[in-house]
């Protein structure tokens, strides 16, 4: 018999804010996270707003030590080293005494660390020939070394939230970093899940972070036309499904869930905040840069995920899109989710918070997902804001603008990352 | 300390129903001593060396100078036509991936969609929606010159070396000079994403970035998706090079190169050896075709061995330091033993990471011979690095395709260097000369150097 899992604590740092209530009321209130970009001056660049997390202090969420042990983190494993310390407390695991720490661990989607572009520029101009135009190595070693700080340089590597919040909690299960762009916490979500399900672990701490707010993410982003360019309006650029869509909103930020088995976590009386069920993951093998016309792989992982969960498609209650507010991948969301639910897919509710949150990278899967967990606590579903045009493409039912109360009792969380990446949860109220 | 392997007594995996068993029917590897496994396994016994003076740039203001360069592999060779335009947008690491890839599926006696386009299969023999890939990743740096000339046209008095400043505003007009899918070339993912594109791999895949740990990662998990019948077939390893200035640079600032040796390359990674100082970088990729065991019988596959055990763990002291009693390597050891149903002294050959610097040698050590106490001196150590450096992602799926092949063909390569054994590496590892193997059960196991997460793995002959 396959081991149930449930999720007993949550934890996240976004844009709208540093604790789970906030972030969720104004997700609720339709408000967007999105402002010119602070971080760094990104005047000239072609897109000059992002959705930041602002006045992000490490300290609150750590004890002296913690701190004095952990503040060497990189931007974005500082993020998740304070949603895992909420979801920890709020699974109420800093009560728990007897955990076994070899069988509990962490399966993070975490992202790199920015990199210290500041300096990294510095050793690059310093070693360009500028006469021969190639760079000189040589020259290059002798700036890099003397700049290059050894413990910024080492926290850039993916795994490093991973091993920061192993050592926090003292945890000796298996440990895994995945990166599959912007599904990366969705796949370690279902990995973990996996995990626990088929006897590797009984606790897991499961989520994603990234920050790729920096010049080069933005750079990257920039050069490949996926970012909305509508610097004259930040808040209403994140429009998901809409007509007049023009690239997605990048974000920044973390999302922790604990998972625990069933009886792991009602033997130590934990609270059950809602039960994992699905997990559905694909390649769709056919371009770098684009999605599978047809949403073939789409279509495959959410088949997947819901058969995983042996629950009937008229059982989803709503659907936490992936919803980028790109051309492209909101048309053939669309597609894939009239592929699964044929004539009924009208009837399904679907949202995408990126419109109020950004896109948080590797961290939107933990984060959407951890949305639809409050959904089914609340019975209410966030909206799509900035939805205003209708689109042909998108002909579903995406709650604009407005929160909706419903009876919320299964949603499946999409996440499809660069590269052909596909991975669907489905997560259900826990009876 | 409470005994580690008798907490895991009732490890493993009863919760998978009709649990399959899964068999290795392919090896494909890309090293610095040869482009396929018995290429590079032959230079292992024949005791050659890939590690020299690095040749892709001029290292010679770096503190380690030297590394496991491949200096032949033209990726072209192992896709097909119409894919030969994307070769532009991989990075080195991702060359290596789709080198591997191809290397292992020929191995396997596999014809994937990329076999077929070249004409070398007639037809595909290949469910894609039952194939899958887990491939382990390093965090790959952008081609330095690449960027660098952009950054390069964003600099204040360009001429005047002293005084030259980047200007963050003159980048938002520079960053044109980068080709517009420059961020798709670094991506970690894509090294999975063109493997799946051109061999058709369309069930699930992933791609696990935990530094030297990744193979063992991504072996041990695509082995979990077969056991509950996920998938029948998974290309699964990683891929990683160490041949760039930023990879060069960042452990030399971190003290783990080997720097003393500058002069000697091949002879400057020296695991488990008295005098060793450190690793050395080297590039390579590793990818194995696990497959259910039913499957690779129905096919004729030739199997090499089946993967019976895999264990996981965290080093939970310190994220950048390894423990000195080792004690995340033996959790996950401990557990893939547990999970393979076989004991210590079922084991008859070790393949730890040994990649040559003090602690880390040390710390393997110790938790071998914790565990298997005074059996140590009996069983066989293999180790590589001595010959092909530390190639990070990649490393754990080369060692574990050479040991596979060490228990096929009956020998086992020595370990480069290790000259004089190291009386706090107290263990049996392979010196001087091959050696014949007679060895059924082999354990394998690594760990991230940066982070601290752990793998390991038990894979047993099976007798063709």
């Amino acid at each position: 018999m396959s081991r149930r899992v449930v999720v007993t604590g949550i934890g996240w740092i976004t844009p709208l804010g540093h604790d789970i209530e906030q972030t969720w009321r104004r997700v609720l209130n339709g408000e967007s996270g999105v402002s010119p970009t602070m971080i760094f001056d990104a005047k000239t660049f072609p897109t000059t707003f992002s959705s930041q997390v602002k006045d992000f202090d490490l300290k609150k969420y750590l004890s002296p030590e913690e701190y004095e042990e952990h503040k060497s983190v990189s931007r974005q494993a500082g993020f998740a080293v304070a949603a895992a310390k909420m979801a920890w407390k709020n699974a109420g695991l800093d009560q728990f005494g007897a955990l076994d720490r070899t069988h509990a661990g962490i399966y993070l989607g975490g992202g790199e660390g920015p990199l210290d572009f500041g300096n990294f520029a510095k050793a690059a101009i310093e070693g360009w020939d500028y006469e021969t135009n190639h760079l000189d190595s040589k020259r290059w070693a002798e700036v890099a070394a003397a700049c290059l700080h050894a413990e910024t340089e080492a926290e850039q590597d993916p795994n490093m939230a991973a091993g920061h919040i192993s050592t926090l909690f003292g945890l000796e299960g298996p440990s895994f970093n995945t990166l599959t762009a912007c599904a990366a916490s969705t796949q370690a979500i279902g990995e973990a899940t996996n995990m626990i399900r088929y006897g590797d672990a009984d606790v897991m701490i499961s989520g994603g972070c990234h920050s790729m707010i920096h010049p080069l993410g933005v750079t990257g982003f920039n050069l490949l036309t996926a970012l909305s360019n509508r610097n004259d309006s930040p808040t209403t650029a994140s429009r998901p499904f809409d007509r007049t869509r023009d690239g997605f909103v990048l974000g920044e930020g973390a999302g922790m869930l604990i998972l625990e088995e069933l009886s792991h976590a009602q033997k130590r009386g934990a609270t059950i905040l809602a039960e994992i069920v699905g997990y559905g993951s694909t390649a769709d093998a056919f371009r770098i840069t684009d999605i599978h016309e047809d949403a073939r792989g789409g279509i495959a992982a959410m088949r997947m995920a819901i058969q995983d969960a042996g629950v009937s498609l008229t059982d989803i209650d709503y659907i936490s899109a992936h919803g980028t507010g790109t051309a492209e991948n909101d048309k053939i969301e669309t597609k894939a989710i009239r592929g699964v639910f044929g004539d009924h897919a009208p009837n399904v509710p679907i949202s995408s918070v990126k419109s109020m949150m950004g896109h948080l990278i590797a961290a939107a899967g933990a984060c959407e997902l951890i949305t639809c967990i409050l959904a089914i606590r609340d019975q209410v579903l966030p909206p799509t804001t900035n939805y205003e045009n209708p689109d042909p493409l998108c002909d579903l039912d995406y709650i604009p603008n407005q929160k909706r109360e419903a009876n919320v009792r299964t949603c499946l969380s999409n996440s499809f990352g660069f590269g052909g990446q596909n991975d669907t949860l489905v997560i259900r109220s826990f009876e | 300390m409470p005994d580690l392997a008798a907490s895991f007594a009732n490890e493993g995996t009863e919760a998978i129903m009709n649990k399959k068993r899964v068999v290795i029917t392919g090896l494909g590897v890309a090293t610095p001593v040869g482009i396929g496994i018995d290429e590079t396994f032959d230079a292992l016994v024949e005791k050659k060396s890939g590690v020299r003076r690095i040749e892709a740039f001029d290292p010679s203001s770096f503190a380690s100078q030297v590394g496991g360069e491949i200096h032949e592999l033209n990726v072209g060779d192992f896709i097909f036509k119409k894919y030969k335009r994307l070769a532009k947008v991989m990075a080195r690491d991702i060359e290596l991936a789709v080198a591997a890839a191809y290397l292992a599926i020929r191995d396997g006696g596999l014809k994937s969609k990329c076999l077929v386009e070249r004409g070398e299969a007639d037809a595909v023999n290949i469910d894609s929606t039952r194939f899958g890939a887990n491939i382990g990743a390093g965090l790959i740096c952008a081609d330095l010159s690449e960027l660098a000339e952009a950054l390069s046209k964003a600099a204040e008095n360009p001429e005047d070396r002293g005084n030259r400043r980047f200007s963050l505003s003159k980048w938002g007009e520079a960053m044109r000079n980068l080709t517009p899918l420059w961020l798709l070339k670094f991506l970690p993912n894509m090294l999975a994403c063109h493997v799946t594109i051109v061999h058709d791999c369309q069930a699930p895949s992933n791609t696990i970035t935990c530094g030297e740990a990744s193979s063992h990662l991504a072996i041990g998990e695509a082995f979990r998706t077969i056991q509950r019948g996920a998938a029948d077939i998974c290309i699964c390893g990683g891929a990683e090079s160490k041949i760039n200035p930023m990879a060069l640079l960042r452990p030399a600032l971190w003290g783990r190169m080997a720097t003393n040796r500058n002069d000697a390359p091949a002879q400057a990674c020296r695991p488990f050896d008295s005098d060793r100082g450190g690793m050395v970088v080297g590039e390579g990729g590793g990818l194995l075709i696990l497959e259910e065991y039913e499957h690779a019988k129905a096919r004729g596959a030739k199997i090499y061995g089946e993967v019976c055990g895999f264990g996981a763990s965290q080093n939970n002291s310190n994220w950048f330091k390894p423990q000195a009693d080792g004690r995340a390597l033996r959790i996950a050891a401990e557990k893939a033993m547990a999970d393979a149903g076989v004991k210590t002294d079922e084991i008859d050959v070790l393949n730890p990471f040994g990649v040559g610097t003090r602690e880390h040698d040390a710390g393997e050590a110790a938790a071998i011979r914790t565990m298997f106490g005074a059996r140590t001196s009996q069983i066989p150590v293999i180790a590589t690095k001595g010959a092909i450096g530390n190639n990070g992602a990649g490393s754990g799926a080369i060692d574990i395709a050479v040991v596979v092949k060490a228990m096929e063909r009956g020998v086992a390569p020595p370990s480069l260097n290790t000259d004089t054994l190291d009386p706090d590496c107290d263990i049996n590892v392979i010196r001087n000369d091959p050696i014949d193997l007679r060895a059924k059960t082999a354990l394998t196991f690594a760990g991230a150097m940066s982070g601290g997460q752990t793998g390991a793995l038990v894979i047993r002959r099976i007798e063709s």
